[in-house]
């Protein structure tokens, strides 16, 4: 992707600030109705979903670039990797932690 | 083909991330986002991977590997940590936004000078910037919130500081202004390690004015900046599945923001800019005044004869790592038909959310965490609240007293209820120095003493009183 988008095939500003608008409109619709209860689990899910940051690393670090180009890439995979990995379990462990009186045992 | 199956991927790994969100709104669903965030990012990096350009594997394979080396040890971190391991997190998802950036500014500048378009070198510069002020300013707030002895927990100030740190943000600016302006000039690989330079400092300098109390809302703020690392990273890249997704983590992070700051009363500004801590001499309410104890037993009876109990946590309680000893007193209240709520001002603990978390690990369901708003119109028909290791968000003196730096801040009317325990360790006033008139009450009774064994020692009281059942 990096080496489609040469000057002679020039960005889409607009429609990229477009995506960005409407994406923050989403987000804010979305986010405001999540629960109070779950804003910690909403916060280690957003940080594992920002690491969408993979996308741009996992390129760097494969494409034939420079060794030390890639290197930088590979760290910043590295550290992607580990809120991807982190961020989704302690969310799964965390929401299963909230139960109703009916989850539990009688009381 | 393989340009049309990546960018259809990328589209349904959008909505799923939107989706995924979207089930955060309900515990009930809240499993299902989990399942679609990740099916997303598999997504993502599958059809990133597929793509042709990437054709060195061993490296990838080694970096995923090492991923979840760390990845999954750090989604086992006890609860009281999780503070801690969202900062840490932040930090990462920093380093990787502008790592990447570095990378692609070399490639570029080496490679395809043709690329560096002002455009691009403007998403570029703000995306290194964000990236590394995220990255130290994360693992400075991870650092005091695990309590780290190199880094000083209390807040750091100094005449002229804030000057100082708009003056590193001015440089980093003009430095990233003369990049766009000249890309390719012989001198702009040098001056680029100079912004990265300039952005780390600024993230340290950003956070040692920060005490305890405000990381609820630093923790908010830095999520918004590394969502936002991410969005400048898809501008670059010109790929619109990073921008959405940066875009859903940045509004998440100014939502979340949005909600601390309001939850104090203070402004971004104030919490970013006005160190917490250092506000001023505390007015001394106490002179003159006395604390009133009770005893174990004295208090397990008035809690007995009462219909509805309040328990108020705060971050007391996690330090204390009361929690358990919590849901014990909960169920022994409960065994005797008592309504047991728990009130939960959105500030309190170390992140937002954080309490619900701790009581629901502990086996507390979560019908009865009640929010600051939907419990204040109940508190006068509450017989006893019992506020266990809360202190500022009690403290009545934030209706009325201006000259308090929590003037302004919604409170839980813990003073309204009938009768208030309170459980404290020591007769010391709380993080913001602030005399708590709650305790000078005439209905107020203090019980000194770690929290978890106060709650134990009431816990075995209540039994002792109840084994006829």
């Amino acid at each position: 992707m990096i080496q489609e988008t040469q000057a002679s095939q020039p960005l889409d500003y607009w429609s990229m600030a477009f995506v960005f608008l409407l994406s923050t409109f989403i987000g804010i619709g979305v986010i405001r109705r999540v629960s109070r209860l779950l804003h910690t689990p909403l916060m280690s899910i957003t940080n594992a979903i920002s690491a969408i940051a993979v996308v741009g690393s996992l390129m760097v670090t494969g494409s034939d670039y420079p060794p030390a180009i890639r290197v930088m890439g590979a760290v910043a995979l590295f550290a992607s990797m580990t809120n991807i990995v982190s961020g989704f379990l302690i969310t799964q462990r965390m929401l299963k932690m909230f139960k109703t009186p009916r989850d539990g045992e009688p009381r | 083909m393989i340009g049309a199956i990546v960018q259809l991927s990328y589209l349904v790994a959008a909505a799923l991330f939107v989706f995924s969100l979207h089930w955060m709104n309900d515990p009930k669903t809240a499993r299902h986002a989990v399942a679609a965030g990740v099916a997303a990012m598999a997504l993502a990096v599958g059809a990133t991977w597929i793509q042709p350009v990437v054709v060195h594997h061993g490296w990838i394979i080694i970096a995923i590997v090492a991923g979840f080396v760390v990845g999954v040890p750090l989604s086992r971190v006890p609860l009281t940590a999780v503070p801690q391991r969202t900062a840490l997190s932040h930090a990462f998802g920093g380093l990787a936004a502008g790592l990447v950036g570095a990378a692609e500014f070399y490639l570029w500048y080496g490679h395809h000078p043709e690329n560096l378009t002002p455009f691009r070198v403007t998403a570029l510069v703000i995306e290194i910037i964000l990236g590394f002020l995220t990255f130290t300013g994360s693992l400075m707030a991870a650092g005091k919130l695990q309590e780290m002895k190199w880094i000083p927990q209390r807040p750091v100030t100094f005449r002229g500081q804030n000057f100082l740190n708009i003056g590193l943000l001015v440089v980093a600016a003009a430095i990233g202004i003369a990049l766009v302006a000249h890309p390719t000039a012989e001198w702009a690989p040098r001056l680029f390690p100079v912004i990265i330079g300039l952005s780390l400092l600024f993230g340290v300098m950003l956070i040692i004015p920060i005490g305890g109390a405000d990381m609820p809302t630093v923790i908010s703020i830095l999520n918004a900046y590394a969502g936002l690392s991410a969005v400048a990273m898809g501008f670059v890249l010109d790929n619109k599945l990073l921008i959405t997704a940066g875009a859903l983590d940045g509004s998440s992070g100014l939502i979340l923001s949005v909600i601390m700051c309001r939850a104090m009363n203070r402004s971004f500004a104030n919490v970013l800019f006005g160190a917490f801590g250092q506000v001023q001499a505390a007015k001394r309410l106490g002179e003159g005044k006395e604390y009133k104890s009770e005893t174990i037993e004295g208090a397990a009876q008035v809690l007995e004869q009462a219909a509805l109990v309040v328990i108020v946590p705060g971050y007391g309680m996690a330090v204390a790592q009361a929690q358990h000893k919590v849901r014990e007193l909960y169920d022994q209240l409960r065994k005797r038909g008592i309504t047991v709520k728990f009130a939960i001002h959105p500030v309190a603990g170390r992140m937002p959310g954080h309490m619900n978390v701790l009581l629901a690990e502990a086996d507390i369901p979560y019908t009865d965490l009640t929010e600051m708003g939907d419990i204040n119109p109940d508190m006068p028909q509450c017989d006893v609240a019992l506020v266990v290791g809360a202190n500022d968000v009690v403290n009545p003196v934030a209706r009325y007293d201006k000259s308090s730096p929590i003037y302004g801040m919604p409170i839980i009317d813990v003073d309204k209820a009938k009768t208030v325990f309170a459980i404290k360790r020591s007769k010391n006033p709380g993080f913001a120095g602030i005399d708590n008139e709650l305790y000078f009450q005439d209905k107020t009774w203090m019980l000194f003493g770690d929290a978890k064994k106060v709650i134990g020692d009431l816990v075995k009281q209540l039994g002792d009183q109840g084994g006829g059942h």
